[in-house]
């Protein structure tokens, strides 16, 4: 008997299936994770819960016959049971005996089944893109990756060709007719049989010609340097797309909490996309009440502040930012805004200089989220139907028609990732 | 004699012990005749994984193994569904995954119950020696595994998913019921490449562009003659879809063929399974019981241990009777075990109405001679005709239900007496009758030198009717591998009256 300890090999066997199935009821999983979208809140993320999928369109189908017609049963009974006597049967169908027969048919593949945290994400992210991303420079060497570039006579033992290698030295064996093992033992034989034969002249001959081959067979290698070879590999520079996001966020004291976990919650979800989906894209956080200021991402996310509102003073930080670090030439520039709409009316007109004149001719996207109060009220400007800030960027995009400034509103948790999702959709955007 | 283990843990010198003196007691004294054993420890992951693909080792990839994973995951995962404790392998040698999980004393049930039982039943039952070739079965799912990759990397995954989509729904179909010859699975690799070259340069009845040949169809008696030719060269009446599917559709390309005709060959593989559920679980229940009580008896295990294991066991012979919430048909552990064990009691202990049922071997003395003949030549429809006894249909309280279509309710037309017992065994066997198991479908005929229509038949026995839906959506796969319109005649089988017809679109 053989006992086989199968516990420490490979898990996940059925991967590939799994992999099959999910593209197959990629429609219902698509849907499930849109719904959990609009449920979720945005702590969620990274913790390990998981997307439920139900799915009805996998079905199986095959020949089978309905519980209609005569059947008979045997079955095991209650020892109550007698003659005659009658049993309901259960209504709906007509099926008895096995229990099990009157689930067949309808709804038999419809099952929940689980997505994994990574899977969810991945069918979430898969949607979303930056929009009008282009290659923007030749980036510095450590972007560059190996290639293979044919074959070379010098390399590391590690990239030896092995199969040209023994081509080589097969070709070269037999030009230089290099006897071998085969020759040699019957070289050998011979000279047995012609020993056993008593022939001594050909006992002579055969031995001048084993040693001969032998001879030929040390003289000529087996494997020559000259056969050996290398697969060569060179570096290939790649184009890098490197981008910003500026990521401005009024803390001011107008925002309600429930305001600033909106915009938090929306930058989070931002920032993991993009940390997600793109190798090499730097972040930039800037926070403002009148006063603005570059921050790091745990005060941008942590720490509180209030005062009054002046949101030109987060469009000079960011040009200053921007021009000190992310000349346009190298950069994709993106900014998204997150703010209650409140401004100080006086600020309008510099604001409206600042974006038309220097900020949305040299960024790629302005993604800017008016965080509503819970249900959809803006508490300080009752009477207005929009903000402040919401008409300037309104009149703004009128006059400059640019496609490039997108506005949406968002009132509950619940709409973070659809607003998300509706802002960076994949091919929403028109090229640049 | 000493313990060969006290408490839960295991290792895998345990196993071992415990295999050795399983088989010095089955082997020995009850004369079992085995494959040689392979046992692989597993975790309850891997046991999911086995799970989905038919409990074998290897399998090609396909979304439905993944869903039937993904639906057994969340099942097992909130607690609706168990694992099972072991599954086993008809192959030679005789492989037996069992559970990490499990304790000591289940490792010697599974092991008694598996390795011994289930395994003497596969080596020696006439089914599984007719249709099933245990030396090949694992060289060729590695072969149909590389062989679907191959398709998948060459053809595109869509193109063999869509011919596996249309197989598998049609694979209960794709069954020979008789056998023709011995299989032999071990040829196929070999063959199989012959084969796609020969099928690709072979002539086909059905594909005739051979000049004149419209000429010749126009006259009504030369085509009559041809059609009557190439109509004998298909062999009609045809049980097996997919074998007819694979041999005559005129549209198939090499490697379709081939992949149909590994579908085909794997549920050939499964065909003695579902007709030996109760002969077979029977078996294996009927040598763990007595393995582990012989076990117990000789002082390899203790006290302790038999009390788990006789905890296991009932769990796994419970029958729930029809008025039980948990009743979902026959159990057929419990089944099969109950006829055993009468058996071999009638054997060594027979009363009056033993010698009048089973005159043969009523009193034989040879309880273990008898079931070794019952195990390897009866399948789950003759042990029930031949073998269920009156006592264990008191025991189990047996009742007949008679369900006629203009009848409300459930008609109880025999119970488990004197006048009732043959009438009750043969039914029970009905029940078991491998008709049962999927709808009969025939290909009845070829519309040969036309549409090429495919026309098959069901023949309705007592008002059974096939699935609407289901029928429609399945004749839309038989189109993919038949390449032209199918269609389906539901008949009446006493008086040949069409009830239905369905067509593919």
């Amino acid at each position: 008997m053989v006992i086989v300890d199968r516990r420490a090999n490979p898990q996940g066997k059925s991967l590939a299936n799994r992999q099959r199935f999910l593209e197959r009821v990629r429609g219902d999983v698509k849907r499930a994770v849109a719904d959990t979208i609009a449920r979720r809140r945005v702590a969620d993320v990274d913790t390990e819960e998981e997307v439920r999928v139900r799915v009805d369109g996998t079905e199986e189908p095959g020949f089978a016959t309905t519980p209609e017609g005569e059947h008979d049963y045997v079955l095991p009974g209650t020892g109550t049971l007698n003659r005659g006597d009658r049993i309901r049967k259960p209504s709906g169908s007509a099926s008895g005996g096995s229990g099990r027969r009157a689930g067949r048919g309808s709804g038999q593949d419809a099952f929940e089944f689980t997505l994994t945290r990574e899977e969810f994400l991945s069918y979430f992210l898969d949607e979303l893109e930056l929009p009008r991303l282009a290659r923007t420079s030749v980036a510095q060497e450590k972007l560059s990756r190996p290639q293979r570039a044919g074959i070379s006579i010098y390399g590391y033992p590690s990239a030896l060709d092995v199969r040209r290698t023994m081509r080589n030295s097969l070709a070269r064996r037999i030009a230089l007719r290099r006897p071998d093992q085969a020759v040699i033992e019957e070289l050998q034989a011979r000279i047995v049989a012609a020993i056993e034969a008593g022939d001594e002249p050909g006992v002579a001959h055969a031995r001048a010609a084993l040693a001969e081959a032998e001879r030929r067979m040390q003289r000529i290698p087996y494997v020559d340097p000259v056969d050996v070879r290398y697969a060569r590999h060179v570096r290939t520079p790649q184009l890098a797309t490197e981008a910003v996001m500026f990521c401005l966020m009024d803390v001011s004291g107008s925002m309600t909490e429930h305001m600033k976990d909106l915009a938090k919650r929306f930058f989070m979800l931002l920032h993991l996309f993009l940390s997600r989906r793109y190798e090499r894209v730097h972040v930039v956080f800037i926070r403002h009440t009148e006063r603005a200021a570059e921050v790091d991402e745990e005060t941008f996310f942590r720490s509180r502040e209030t005062g009054g509102t002046l949101v030109s003073s987060a469009l000079d930080v960011m040009l200053e930012v921007q021009e000190a670090r992310y000349p346009r030439e190298r950069f994709n520039l993106y900014v998204a805004q997150a703010s209650d709409g409140d401004n100080d009316a006086l600020d309008r007109a510099r604001v409206t200089m600042l974006m038309q004149e220097r900020i949305l001719p040299i960024v790629r996207y302005f993604a800017y989220v008016e965080t509503g109060g819970e249900r959809g009220v803006f508490p300080h400007n009752a009477g207005r139907r929009t903000s402040e800030l919401w008409d300037t960027y309104e009149a703004l995009s009128a006059v400059t028609e640019s496609e490039n400034l997108a506005m949406r509103r968002l009132n509950d948790g619940a709409a973070v990732w659809t607003v998300l999702a509706d802002l960076f959709a994949k091919n929403a955007h028109a090229a640049a | 004699m000493t313990l060969l283990f006290d408490g839960a843990d295991w290792d895998f010198q345990t196993l071992d012990a415990i295999n050795r003196a399983c088989t010095e007691i089955a082997v020995g004294e009850y004369g079992l005749d085995i494959y040689p054993n392979q046992i692989e420890v597993i975790t309850s992951e891997q046991m999911l994984d086995a799970y989905c693909s038919n409990g074998l080792p290897l399998m090609y990839s396909h979304w439905s193994f993944g869903k039937r994973f993904a639906r057994d995951e969340a099942l097992y995962r909130r607690g609706y569904q168990g694992l099972a404790y072991e599954i086993v392998i008809n192959a030679s040698p005789c492989i037996s995954y069992i559970m990490e999980e499990n304790t000591a004393t289940l490792q010697a049930l599974v092991i008694s119950h598996a390795c011994f039982g289930h395994n003497h039943f596969f080596r020696n039952n006439y089914l599984f020696r007719q249709w099933t070739d245990a030396e090949a079965i694992l060289g060729y799912l590695a072969y149909a595994k590389a062989y679907v990759a191959e398709c998948e990397e060459r053809q595109g995954r869509a193109a063999v998913e869509r011919i596996l989509d249309a197989a598998h729904a049609v694979r209960p179909q794709g069954i020979h019921r008789y056998p023709k010859r011995r299989w032999r699975l071990a040829e196929e690799t070999e063959r199989a490449k012959a084969r796609a070259e020969h099928a690709e340069r072979t002539y086909d009845p059905l594909m005739r562009t051979v000049p004149g040949f419209r000429t010749t169809l126009e006259r009504p008696e030369a085509r009559q003659q041809m059609e009557t030719e190439a109509r004998a060269k298909l062999r009609l009446p045809e049980e097996n879809l997919l074998y007819f599917c694979e041999k005559h559709s005129p549209r198939l390309a090499g490697w379709e063929r081939e992949l149909i005709r590994i579908v085909r060959l794997l549920a050939q593989y499964f065909y003695p399974q579902a007709q030996t559920k109760v002969a077979n679980e029977g078996c294996a229940t009927f040598c763990h019981y007595h393995i582990m009580t012989r076990l117990h008896e000789t002082g390899q295990i203790n006290d302790g241990a038999l009390l788990e294991f006789l905890h296991s066991h009932s769990a796994v012979i419970l029958q729930p009777d029809l008025s039980d919430e948990r009743f979902s048909g026959w159990n057929p552990y419990a089944l099969g075990f109950a006829i055993m064990r009468d058996l071999e009691r009638v054997c060594l202990d027979p009363d009056a109405e033993d010698r009048d049922w089973f005159p043969a071997i009523a009193g034989n003395g040879d309880p273990w001679g008898t079931l070794r003949d019952v195990w390897a030549n009866y399948r789950d429809e003759g042990l029930i005709r031949q073998f269920l006894g009156p006592k264990v249909m008191r025991a189990f309280r047996m009742v007949h239900l008679a369900d006629r279509p203009a009848d409300p309710d459930y008609r109880v037309a025999e119970i488990h007496d004197e006048a009732g017992f043959r009438r009750i065994a043969s039914l029970l066997a009905d029940q078991y009758e491998p008709a049962k198991l999927a709808p009969l479908i025939e290909v009845a005929d070829v519309d040969l030198f036309g549409s090429r229509t495919l026309k098959l038949v069901h023949e309705s026995y007592r008002g059974a009717r096939l699935d609407g839906e289901q029928t429609k959506k399945t004749l839309q796969h038989l189109q993919v591998l038949w390449g032209y319109r199918v269609c389906l005649q539901e008949r009446d089988a006493e008086n040949g009256r069409v009830l239905t017809e369905y067509a593919s679109a």
